[in-house]
């Protein structure tokens, strides 16, 4: 183990994988001892544990209805009630990890290099280039992130995957203008003119030298954003325009709950903890990674 | 003109609408060492940016190696000269190793061998092979400098465009480079163009120097001039006496 | 030399890395009088924190210690942060760098010049505007009342950093210390600007610090200079003597300077071996 550790840790690495493994223990130790991160990560890690494993984990289907046992307090048999047609929702909760992690990693991964490529782009060149992109960008930026996804859903119909296009369409235009903003920064700086002057396309400037850095602030960025895009989708799930019935998703399990908020508290309030926790744990991890990732933290070392 | 590795030739540049360099006429032979003398704002380091193409707002005409320069940086022009910046801090990548920056230089042109060719290369310029997979933040000025004048041999430049290789280094680092410099001139026939506003560093490495002020050339002289004080031009005599020389009759 | 104006004992500098506390100002002692000395230094040597702990202008997590720091009779080291700020600026000065950083950029250059008065002495407008404007012309500016109307990012390089001098001097200090004051500028300015200075200083009769890496300048322009590597003062002398500085050090320094004639095929380079123990790299 301290072999290992040494090898990981020593300055002169005599090659590019000991090299690019000394870097991840460094951030991931660094990462370990902020304890806010950890406590993120670990509810991350449930998070895609119990979407994993959901089949296992569940006592009951979700959408096995048992008209029996209706709104059941929770219990040893059903340790967070039942809902209006008896469905167990300790179970729905934990199938819902599902779409909730489907959700926020398509997001993520159609928003962020959309956003990432834009901005760069835009911040490299500026000019013409810059004045179309980000007018477009700030159109997007201008309406409100809910009204816009409902307008989207609304012409392309309810469902999971427009659900998970529209939030994509209003995710992107932040991680745009976070892109733009540092390539300017380092755009006339002398190691991209040395990087011209070797031969290198735009197209290599930007792919390999400008992306790589704006890329650790849009990583915090979009682990910050998580807790939102969460939000928003339980948003559209709770208006009736997301993951359509029976699917347990937590949004939607919300909004049927609330014709019992008085008398069966559970019905709502179980998902509603779901989503509060899951969106901490993204915001405590975005917080733990800005500390590790932040250019000017690793500069320092 | 045939043999001259870099000619200019009533080469005026601007930056947006301001005028920074007036009618610039002069030649450096190939294998010499040139320097461009003068305080901040003479427009020394623009004729730099503008042969390769950083600063592409110029009229005239620039040819290197008897091709004639275009208005932007370009591949082939690459392959023939190359430039090292003044700052090593910003001038290397800071999220790269030494070995992505050397690397990267032979990937863009296709050129294979690169473990090899790193490798001797970092001998070359007096780098440790253990630096080869560090990260700038973990190297001194100097140990970056060198990193930058690696890069810039990498592709096997036969013209080294330098802009104040030495000004953001330490005395004694400033010595290590210098010499560096020199000896890599000796073995490799290099030519040079160096921008500097240090005349002793001009006379330790430099075999002719012109002097600019204002955007314009003074004086065209050579290294001899400067070691024995008889400069010609007024403002040349003045930035040699500030520069703590004693002057002589020109 | 009579009484020390600033008198330095054990002086030490530390601050805190991630292995461990790092002292980079390793206990230095020093006094000086009404004269001008210089500290001279690479990058990393400690001489900048030197001049900064005299201020006591280093901020935490870094760590001042001295057995003794007296300035005309006034114990530093038991000065509150508030009694500093009187002794700032009124007693001692500092000039740094750069002076476009120095300066406050939505402020006109009399009115900040005059701002640097008024903190430390109440006096008439009337007044106030004569002092400005003679301590613009002490420092060599031509047409005062112009240049004391402008902002600074209209005032060239050399000029802010003449206004900076202004500025620094108005209050009459009994100390300046100049942190690479002409570094940034070119050096025909730089030959104006430490000109300037050396007047003032020496016909005020006051104490100088002049902090550099330039061996040469250092030398031109103070009377006693200490040479600084690693956090310690490695050679103390005489500017007139420097040439025949005995530290291998101080030597390497001056060896490894190219000189205006020229003529040897390869400088030599620092062996650091000879005298470090190991200490930094």
């Amino acid at each position: 183990m301290t072999a290992l550790r040494t090898w990981l840790l020593d300055d002169s690495p005599a090659s590019r994988l000991q090299a690019n493994l000394g870097r991840a223990w460094r951030v991931w130790t660094a990462l370990l001892r902020n304890p806010l991160a950890v406590v993120g990560g670990l509810i991350i890690l449930v998070l895609i544990v119990m979407a994993i494993f959901a089949p296992l984990i569940a006592p009951y289907s979700p959408i096995g209805q048992d008209l029996a046992n209706r709104l059941m307090p929770p219990s040893a048999a059903h340790w967070m009630g039942t809902d209006e047609l008896g469905r167990d929702i300790y179970s729905r909760v934990v199938y819902g990890a599902r779409i909730t992690l489907l959700i926020v990693t398509m997001v993520a991964v159609i928003a962020a290099p959309v956003g990432l490529v834009i901005g760069a782009v835009s911040g490299y060149f500026g000019g013409w280039a810059d004045r179309i992109l980000m007018g477009v960008t700030d159109i997007f930026l201008s309406m409100p992130k809910l009204i816009l996804a409902l307008a989207f859903v609304a012409a392309l119909g309810p469902g999971i995957e427009n659900a998970i296009i529209a939030i994509a369409i209003t995710a992107w235009p932040v991680y745009a203008r976070i892109a733009r903003a540092e390539t300017i920064t380092f755009r006339d700086a002398e190691f991209i003119a040395a990087i011209r002057l070797q031969g290198a396309s735009s197209t290599r400037v930007i792919l390999r030298h400008v992306l790589p850095l704006c890329a650790s602030s849009t990583i915090i960025r979009v682990t910050l954003d998580m807790a939102g895009i969460i939000l928003t989708a339980a948003g559209l799930g709770f208006l009736g325009l997301g993951a359509q019935p029976p699917l347990p998703e937590w949004g939607a399990m919300i909004a049927r709950g609330r014709n019992f908020i008085l008398d069966q508290w559970w019905v709502a309030t179980m998902p509603g903890f779901a989503i509060i926790l899951v969106s901490l744990g993204f915001c405590f991890l975005g917080d733990g990674l800005r500390d590790v990732l932040d250019p000017k933290q690793g500069g320092k070392q | 003109m045939t043999d001259a590795a870099i000619h200019l030739e009533n080469l005026s540049i601007s930056y947006g609408k301001t005028p920074v360099v007036h009618d610039v006429t002069f030649s450096v032979a190939e294998g010499e060492s040139f320097a461009l003398v003068g305080e901040s704002g003479s427009g020394k380091s623009t004729i730099l940016r503008a042969i390769t193409g950083l600063a592409p707002d110029w009229t005239g005409a620039i040819s290197v190696l008897g091709k004639p320069r275009g208005h932007a940086p370009d591949r082939d022009f690459a392959k023939i000269c190359q430039m090292v910046f003044q700052d090593p801090y910003g001038s290397i990548h800071p999220r790269k190793t030494v070995d992505d920056c050397l690397a990267e230089p032979l990937a863009v042109h296709g050129i294979g061998g690169r473990d090899t060719r790193v490798k001797d290369m970092l001998a070359a310029v007096g780098l440790d092979q253990r630096f080869r997979f560090r990260f700038p933040h973990q190297l001194s000025g100097g140990q970056r400098q060198r990193v930058a004048i690696a890069r810039a041999l990498m592709l096997e430049p036969r013209v080294m465009l330098l802009d104040e290789p030495t000004s953001a280094l330490d005395v004694s680092v400033q010595a290590e480079i210098l010499n560096l410099l020199k000896k890599l001139r000796r073995e490799q026939g290099l030519t040079y163009l160096m921008v500097t506003h240090n005349l002793p560093v001009v006379s330790f490495l430099c075999d002719r120097l012109a002097v600019m002020r204002h955007g314009r050339v003074v004086e065209i002289a050579d290294v001899a001039a400067l070691k024995t004080g008889r400069l010609a031009d007024p403002y040349s005599r003045e930035l040699y006496a500030a520069s703590g020389g004693a002057l002589q009759p020109a | 030399m009579t009484v020390p104006l600033l008198d330095i004992e054990n002086l030490t500098v530390t601050f805190p890395t991630a292995t461990g506390p790092v002292d980079v100002v390793k206990g230095i002692s020093f006094s000086l009088g009404r004269e001008r000395l210089g500290i001279v230094g690479e990058s990393g040597s400690g001489k900048s924190m030197t001049g900064r702990a005299i201020l006591k202008l280093i901020r935490r997590p870094g760590r001042v210690t001295a057995d003794e720091m007296v300035f005309d009779g006034i114990d530093l080291t038991t000065q509150s942060e508030k009694d500093m700020r009187h002794l700032r600026g009124a007693r001692i000065s500092m000039v740094m760098q750069d002076p476009k950083f120095s300066l406050n950029p939505v402020m006109t250059v009399g009115a900040q010049i005059a701002e640097a008065l008024v903190t430390h002495k109440k006096l008439p407008r009337r007044e106030l505007q004569a002092r400005v404007l003679s301590m613009l012309e002490a420092v060599r500016i031509n047409e005062p009342e112009r240049v004391a109307r402008l902002y600074p990012h209209e005032v060239s390089g050399g000029m802010g950093q003449r206004i900076m001098i202004a500025m620094m001097l108005i209050p009459e200090p009994d100390l300046l210390i100049a942190d690479e004051p002409t570094s940034a500028l070119d050096v025909s300015v730089q030959a104006q600007v430490l000109d300037i200075i050396d007047d003032l200083v020496t016909g005020k009769g006051m104490g100088l610090i002049l902090i550099s890496h330039d061996l040469n300048l250092v030398a031109r322009y103070c009377d006693r200079i200490l040479v600084m590597n690693g956090g310690e003062i490695v050679e103390e002398c005489k500017a007139s003597e420097l040439h025949q500085a005995r530290h291998p050090y101080t030597r390497g320094l001056l060896a490894a300077m190219p000189r205006m004639d020229e003529d040897r095929e390869e400088l030599p380079v620092l062996d650091r071996s000879t005298w470090t123990t190991g200490a930094g790299t």
